[in-house]
């Protein structure tokens, strides 16, 4: 196969903060020393490695660094990687919306990106005048558009309302439409971010089943970013994980989302009050969560159906904090990051005790099935989110025996256990 | 941005310095279209009274301008009905100055788009200049109207042949507001200060421009000074061209031809520089 994509040695810098008169210094000597010294930039000599939670050294940070990449005719690529770890840069890049710093970039045929769908939608026009808009915007002619028209209205669901202004339309219809104008593009490389994530349930089996379609048939190329390792398993063939700005792994899809999966795993054996990778005021900080069995041991490993206490530990920022309304929840999450269940002191009151410093959720009978599960702390003090940490720690779910018959339920049955009986 | 012989389409981080790319703007010419289209379509709705906006304004300029300038501060109008003279020079000034400001915003106001999709970004100031004309192609309507009218009534007003330059002036404020346009949206990506300086600058530029007095009335050996000016020559050679009353010389107009191409150049070259990565820095 012919390379579609190839990348060599991209970087990308970004200065941080904010513009003002220090910028212009700095432009003026970044001019003085290129154009009338003849010299290498200074600034792109300097720059640290992007990572979001450390403390800033220098006034440069490098989004991306030295990526090379080259991506064959048909394949389909997820990109995954944590939030600020250069994905979305790279797209921007790929999609011309800026340049590389440094480096170049091959591509043969049209890239359409999905970055956002519905691009250029003008809220006055109806919905048939934005296709047309939105269509030219991505590069097709009217010629081609008008070609489309039905198959993308069809597409779309909105038949009804395609000659109605799009304000009048609701949020799901307008991401319907634009995603159907993009799906209708028929480009050489198709970008996607994270676009699935709107719409209705229906809409969104529509889309993926869309970008199968188009994955498999003629050979096109797909770059996929998202944080769905369902999705991205299913859609893809080979991943790249990328991590400060650097590519950490590539390789098949299987052994990329293993190795980013295990990268998170990290992150459990260290010390939850110093977890950086928080977000929140602070008012509330969480310090420790333990998972308690029957006989008081704590424990990562359970069994399916015993009972288990999930206890949280947090310290205050203020003593005499008085606050009308507080919560904290824990939502677990399977290895591909879907919402399992979710357990949260609101639902049983309006406020947590918050000088006791910790809370305990008492679950009698576990039914979650044989798997590994994350753990998310999420708290609200009077309406504001005071603390929240994604993937706190693991707990580990065996199947031992369960019905008392000695039968294992298959693989693959849900990550849903039922205490019934046959009658 | 260039594609090479096989087929490839090569992203570097420089460019060389005059890089138009023509073809890739040709390419795009159904989305200026679309552009125009979405400019017209939307500007007037949801009002009562629709396109009939884009003829009482330059009217009631008109009205208030014999107001003031006709009546209370007495400048003259060169002997010509002040509802022609004012006319004349709005339509032409409005729409030079309308393109200008609107130009001028092309990368702050458009950077939503921009952010999420490539395309050639001279398509937009361009499409603004175009759905401008046909604002001025109504008002100019209206001026012909008014012009009729005045004729019958005996004024001796008379059309002459150089009122076939009107398509040249028309490219010629086009030409510069684009020119001066890009050049304002490409430095104010990064400092804004100069937004500043355009929104009053315009206004002042107009007192600088014979659109409310005629060029006439100024001492001869002075009017060189508001012939640097390359709006002025455009204006009284319309009014010239029109009327019949106005300073006109070919040297003055080629001046004028020769800075709009200049700004018009310089303006793409930088403009064709900072597209390529304002999105970091707006």
């Amino acid at each position: 196969m012919p390379t579609a994509i190839k990348i060599e040695n991209v970087s990308k810098q970004y200065r941080l903060g904010v513009i003002s008169t220090g910028t212009l210094s700095h432009d003026l000597n970044r001019w003085w020393t290129t154009r009338v010294l003849r010299r290498e930039d200074p600034y792109l000599k300097i720059g640290s490695v992007n990572d979001r939670s450390a403390k800033a050294d220098s006034e440069y940070v490098w989004a991306l660094k030295d990526i090379n990449m080259e991506i064959e005719q048909g394949d389909v690529v997820g990109i995954i990687g944590k939030n600020g770890a250069g994905k979305s840069t790279l797209l921007k890049l790929l999609s011309r919306v800026t340049k590389p710093t440094t480096g170049t970039i091959k591509y043969r045929g049209r890239i359409a990106s999905l970055l956002e769908v519905g691009t250029g939608f003008h809220p006055e026009m109806t919905g048939r005048e934005n296709i047309y808009m939105n269509g030219a915007i991505m590069g097709m002619t009217r010629a081609e558009i008008t070609r489309k028209l039905d198959e993308i209205v069809d597409f779309s669901g909105c038949e009804r309302y395609i000659d109605t202004p799009v304000k009048r339309y609701s949020s799901g219809m307008t991401v319907r439409l634009g995603f159907a104008v993009a799906a209708h593009l028929d480009p050489e490389i198709l970008v996607v971010d994270e676009v699935l994530a709107v719409g209705d349930a229906e809409f969104q089996k529509k889309a993926i089943g869309k970008m199968q379609d188009v994955s498999k048939g003629e050979g096109r190329t797909v770059l996929f970013v998202s944080h769905n390792m369902t999705a991205v398993k299913n859609l893809c063939k080979t991943g790249y994980i990328l991590k400060n700005g650097l590519i950490d792994y590539t390789g098949s899809i299987e052994n990329v989302i293993e190795r980013y999966l295990d990268g998170q795993d990290e992150r459990s054996k260290i010390n939850i009050g110093e977890i950086k990778e928080r977000q929140g005021n602070g008012l509330l900080r969480f310090t420790d969560i333990k998972f308690i069995d029957e006989s008081g041991q704590s424990k990562e490993t359970f069994e399916v159906g015993e009972p288990l206490r999930i206890c949280i530990a947090f310290k205050i920022e203020n003593e005499a904090l008085k606050s009308a309304t507080s919560r904290i929840d824990i939502g677990i999450n399977d290895m591909m990051g879907n919402r399992v269940t979710w357990l949260s002191t609101y639902m049983y009151s309006d406020t947590v005790d918050l000088k006791k410093g910790n809370v305990v959720f008492e679950i009698p009978q576990l039914l979650l099935n044989e798997g590994t599960y994350n753990v998310n702390l999420f708290s609200q003090i009077d309406g504001d989110l005071a603390d929240w940490i994604c993937n706190v720690a693991k707990i580990n779910i065996v199947f031992h025996d369960f019905y008392k018959e000695g039968r294992v339920i298959p693989e693959r049955q849900g990550c849903l256990v039922t205490n019934f009986i046959l009658k | 941005m260039k594609m090479n012989k096989n087929g490839y389409t090569e992203i570097t981080p420089n460019d060389r310095l005059l890089n138009l790319n023509l073809r890739e703007l040709i390419a795009y010419k159904d989305l200026i279209y679309m552009y125009v289209k979405r400019d017209i379509v939307t500007m007037y709705k949801q009002t009562i009274l629709g396109p009939l906006w884009f003829v009482i304004q330059p009217i009631l300029t008109t009205v208030m301008f014999m107001f003031v300038f006709g009546n209370l501060a007495g400048i003259s109008t060169d002997g010509i009905p002040g509802p022609l003279f004012y006319f004349a020079g709005i339509i032409l000034w409005n729409y030079f100055a309308d393109c200008l400001n609107k130009t001028s915003g092309t990368f702050t106001t458009n950077q939503n788009v921009f952010g999420k999709v490539y395309f050639p970004r001279l398509v937009v100031p361009i499409s603004v200049t175009i759905s401008n004309l046909v604002k001025f192609f109504i008002q100019f309507a209206i001026f012909i109207i008014i012009y009729i009218v005045y004729s019958f009534k005996g004024v001796g007003i008379a059309p002459n042949w150089y009122a076939l330059l009107f398509p040249l002036l028309v490219v010629m404020s086009a030409g510069l507001a684009l020119g001066f346009g890009i050049i304002f949206s490409s430095m104010t990506t990064k400092y804004r200060d100069l937004t500043f300086l355009l929104q009053f600058g315009v206004q002042l530029w107009m007192y600088a421009t014979p659109v409310i007095y005629p060029l006439s009335t100024m001492p001869a050996d002075k009017q060189w000074i508001f012939q640097l000016n390359p709006m002025t020559s455009i204006i009284e050679t319309f009014k010239y061209g029109a009327i019949g009353n106005g300073v006109f010389s070919w040297s003055w107009l080629l001046y004028s031809l020769i800075f709009m191409a200049i700004t018009l150049l310089l303006g793409t070259i930088i403009f064709n520089k900072v597209e390529k990565d304002f999105m970091d820095t707006v």
